[in-house]
């Protein structure tokens, strides 16, 4: 049996109210909210944080191949997969690629790793952007979503794989060039009609693989950027509207490469044993994938599910959400750029850097953070091991709110944060605002992009508060 | 083994200093040369009779050249000293060092910095290739972290002590109005400091040294040479410096309420000057108030307040002009200015005119019957600096 052995995603911690948009503009917007990555996250961050998710929900089950699919990605000809590799310190024999460019390549990286092969975390991402008033701005949302795919022989299967069908058609409805600020489209219309035949046809062609028919489809989810021919066609595919699964897009928002994954997600953390799973996705003809849950979910506990991160959350005002999207440029503090990194000194320090490992001392037992050659409780020299740091919780133990540093989105609020078992670094807090943070608050690490100099991105960790919704 | 001192072995003949403000009419050559020229006047002595020189800049040059060149000087050794911030002090150490040891004659330490070049407001630290996971924080809110934290250790409300640092700052500005030299000479009140904008953590920019460039320095000769040059020189009792490791942002034991180094390089300084009761026996002393809370926990860390006691101290006004102990009576980095690798020895230019009764009229402080004056410069943050404290005397023994 090969299928869904872990889930993890990463919905951002802001949420934009879509009416922000009306009222500031006097048109666009609409009603929910999307999710807004944080100046600090990108596609690869977020990817980072779903791959982790994914990674502690599945324990003890060994990664063999890591793939990232993106239309947002943060670099080009450099893989991005490698760093989300570097973050869940996967060992150097297991390979990374990115799929990257169309929203169709996540739905076909995960079609790809459920037929066959190793165990594979398929990790999408994806940040949408739209100019002020678009429905894109309004509809897109910001998120990623991992799913690690293998045999039951790997681990404990949630979800089997039954099969699908895949239809495709060169049409032009969405499109964006390289280095492009926003997303074209044709008119609307065209794309309603153009998809309604290729619904029918990939919905008739899976329900033939799988040998099944549409009453024994519990859930299906269909996602589409084009939301209009997702609305209007949904209804003519046989199954029943109460078995039309919630598609995330009034809370989330379409997440464009990573939304097919994420609503997978969804539906297997919500769902009991033995429910057949459609998910069908629109992006330049149509996708087809079927899962059907088994005895193991009824044990299966996620890292980060996605309903308590839809619960969770926190407001960001339209002005702010125009800002860190590039829409309205803010004066800086006037102070310097901060200087690109070493790649040299930042490849030396991979397992820091990305890995957020550090060293703990053989003979006094400290945690040098980071890691230490030389201990700072007695001198031992080159005696010490690798402690990561990663899914360790800390205490803030003093803070500051620093309103003249360079920060792509000031002011910088800046933590000494004591981990629990020992360590002290002091980090930047991030999704939080200045006036709720206090000394004692309770912090994860999380990955983020720091800034980014000479067209390079600096990643490193922050922390953020430790948020009731998640575990 | 042991930091042994060369207590009364070295002698100060001459101390100068230029005026610290925006200097938008002068580049740090002139600066160098003001700064010597003065220098030089103070000692009574040329260029050509000092046979060698350390030159301390933090960031505005590089290798003795940068004052050989506008100084001319031929055939002699220049070397260039950074520590941080208190670069100056240390230009000054490694001067004194090499006449203790016999090296040399007559030394000359020069501190110079042109910060105001930079184009960007406070200071900023030069490039140098890293993989990126440094923090970046500014100064002002690594020193704010002690506000909270010394509240916090000692019970009090956090409003409490954002008012006792603020009278720091009025203090070293009621100095500073005071000081022709001094980059800001306009007093200002604690409840108006209170007032302004919090630009990192509690502090406002009243709480931070003023940015300004600027040189000072010092000529040294051996002791028993002393009066060849001068009629009141003063003689070194102690120089201790101690570097940390960076302790502070790696060891959860430590708390933010006290900077161990100046700790260290205090108890050092006074074991090297046999001295027991530093607040009986120091007369003035002007210490690193980079920032309003450094100054607050110097006092207890130099010895002159017991743990905990500093803020009462403080609104005491035990550290003011007329208090039992003087401290920052020149306006300090508060309110003379800090052009970084000058403010060692602009310190000691205060404590040079002080204990020889030349401080103007306006801002002597009061015969308290002690003849020894201290500077404590440092350079870095809380957990995770170097500290300098030098003492020195009007009388040998």
């Amino acid at each position: 049996m090969r299928g869904i052995i872990a889930t993890g995603t990463h919905l951002p911690h802001r949420r934009l109210d879509r009416a922000a948009v009306a009222a500031f503009f006097g048109k666009g917007g609409g009603t929910g909210t999307r999710t807004v990555a944080s100046f600090d996250e990108d596609t690869t961050t977020m990817g980072a944080e779903a791959a982790r998710a994914a990674v502690a929900s599945a324990t003890g089950v060994d990664v063999d191949a890591l793939w990232f699919a993106t239309a947002s990605p943060a670099y080009l000809e450099k893989t991005n997969a490698s760093a989300i590799h570097a973050t869940l310190r996967l060992d150097a024999s297991v390979p990374a690629f990115d799929f990257g460019g169309a929203h169709r390549s996540g739905t076909g990286a995960l079609r790809t790793a459920l037929e066959a092969g190793p165990t594979t975390l398929v990790v999408a991402s994806d940040s949408r952007d739209g100019l002020a008033t678009s429905a894109d701005e309004s509809q897109g949302g910001d998120g990623a979503a991992a799913l690690l795919i293998g045999d039951d022989t790997a681990g404990p299967v949630l979800a089997e794989f039954v099969g699908g069908a895949s239809v495709t058609d060169e049409f032009l409805e969405r499109w964006r060039v390289p280095g492009g600020d926003r997303s074209r489209t044709w008119e609307e219309r065209f794309g309603e009609v153009v998809y309604a035949p290729l619904m029918e046809q990939a919905w008739t062609a899976a329900l033939a693989d799988t040998g099944l028919v549409a009453d024994d489809i519990h859930t299906l989810v269909v996602v589409g950027t084009h939301a209009r021919a997702v609305a209007r066609n949904v209804g003519k595919l046989g199954v029943a509207a109460e078995r039309i699964g919630n598609d995330l897009s009034e809370s989330v928002g379409n997440t464009g490469t990573a939304h097919p994954l994420l609503v997978l997600a969804a539906a297997i953390e919500t769902a009991g044993p033995g429910e057949a799973i459609a998910i069908m996705a629109l992006a330049d003809g149509v996708d087809v994938l079927v899962v059907r849950t088994t005895e193991a979910i009824g044990s299966y506990t996620p890292a980060r599910p996605v309903a308590s991160q839809i619960a969770g959350g926190a407001p960001i005002d339209y002005a702010k959400f125009l800002s860190w999207r590039g829409m309205v440029a803010i004066e800086p503090p006037n102070r310097p750029l901060p200087n690109r990194p070493s790649a040299a000194a930042a490849h030396r320090r991979d397992d820091w850097k990305f890995g957020f490992v550090g060293s703990r001392d053989r003979s006094s037992g400290m945690v040098h953070l980071p890691p230490a050659r030389v201990s700072e409780k007695g001198g031992a020299v080159d005696d010490m091991d690798e402690v990561p740091m990663a899914d360790v919780h800390g205490t803030v133990v003093s803070f500051t709110v620093d309103k003249l540093v360079y920060s792509p989105s000031p002011p910088v609020v800046f933590a000494v944060v004591d981990f629990d078992g020992g360590g002290r670094v002091p980090l930047e807090l991030t999704d939080v605002d200045a006036d709720e943070v206090e000394v004692g608050m309770r912090v994860e690490p999380t990955f983020r992009r720091l800034f980014t100099a000479d067209e390079i991105h600096n990643y490193f960790w922050k922390v953020r508060p430790v948020r009731g919704a998640d575990r | 083994m042991g930091s042994n001192g060369i207590k009364d072995r070295v002698a100060i003949i001459g101390v100068g200093c230029v005026p610290f403000t925006e200097h938008w009419e002068k580049s740090l050559d002139d600066l160098i040369i003001d700064g010597a020229k003065a220098t030089y006047a103070s000692a009574g002595i040329s260029q050509d009779e000092v046979d060698a020189f350390w030159f301390g800049t933090s960031q505005s040059a590089a290798s003795g050249l940068a004052m050989g060149g506008p100084l001319k000087i031929h055939g002699k050794p220049i070397s260039r000293v950074e520590n941080y911030c208190a670069t100056g002090s240390e230009a000054m150490r490694q001067a004194a060092y090499a006449v203790a040891s016999g090296a040399y004659d007559v030394v000359m330490a020069l501190g110079a910095e042109k910060v105001k070049d930079g184009g960007y407001q406070g200071l900023n630290a030069f490039p140098i290739p890293t993989d990126g996971t440094q923090r970046t924080l500014t100064a002002a809110a690594m020193f704010a972290m002690i506000l909270p934290a010394y509240a916090e250790k000692y019970g009090l409300d956090v409003d409490e002590i954002r008012y006792a640092v603020a009278k720091i700052a009025e203090k070293n500005h009621f100095n500073g109005a005071r000081n022709p030299l001094a980059q800001f000479r306009r007093e200002t009140s604690a409840e108006q400091i209170c007032q302004m904008a919090a630009v990192a953590g509690r502090l406002s920019v009243f709480d931070c040294a003023g940015v300004a460039d600027g040189a000072a320095g010092v000529i040294m000769c051996r002791a028993e040479d002393a009066l060849e040059y001068c009629d009141d020189p003063l003689y070194i009792k102690a120089l201790s410096f101690v570097a940390g490791t960076g302790a502070g942002s790696l060891d959860p034991d430590y708390d933010y309420t006290t900077l161990s180094e100046c700790k260290w390089s205090a108890d050092d300084a006074y074991a090297q000057a046999g001295i027991t009761d530093p607040r009986n026996e120091i007369a003035v002393a002007g210490v690193h108030d980079c920032f309003t809370p450094t100054e607050l926990v110097l006092m207890e860390d130099l010895g002159f307040s017991n743990p905990g006691d500093a803020w009462r101290d403080v609104l005491n006004g035990d550290f003011n002009l007329d208090g039992r102990l003087p401290v920052n009576t020149d306006g300090g980095l508060k309110s003379f200015g800090h052009p970084v690798g000058a403010s060692g020895l602009r310190m000691l230019y205060e404590i040079w005119l002080q204990l020889r009764g030349q401080a103007p009229k306006e801002r002597t402080i009061a015969d308290n019957g002690r003849s020894l004056g201290l500077t404590h410069n440092l350079g870095g943050y809380p957990g995770e600096m170097v500290s300098f404290v030098g003492i020195y005397g009007t009388e040998l023994g």
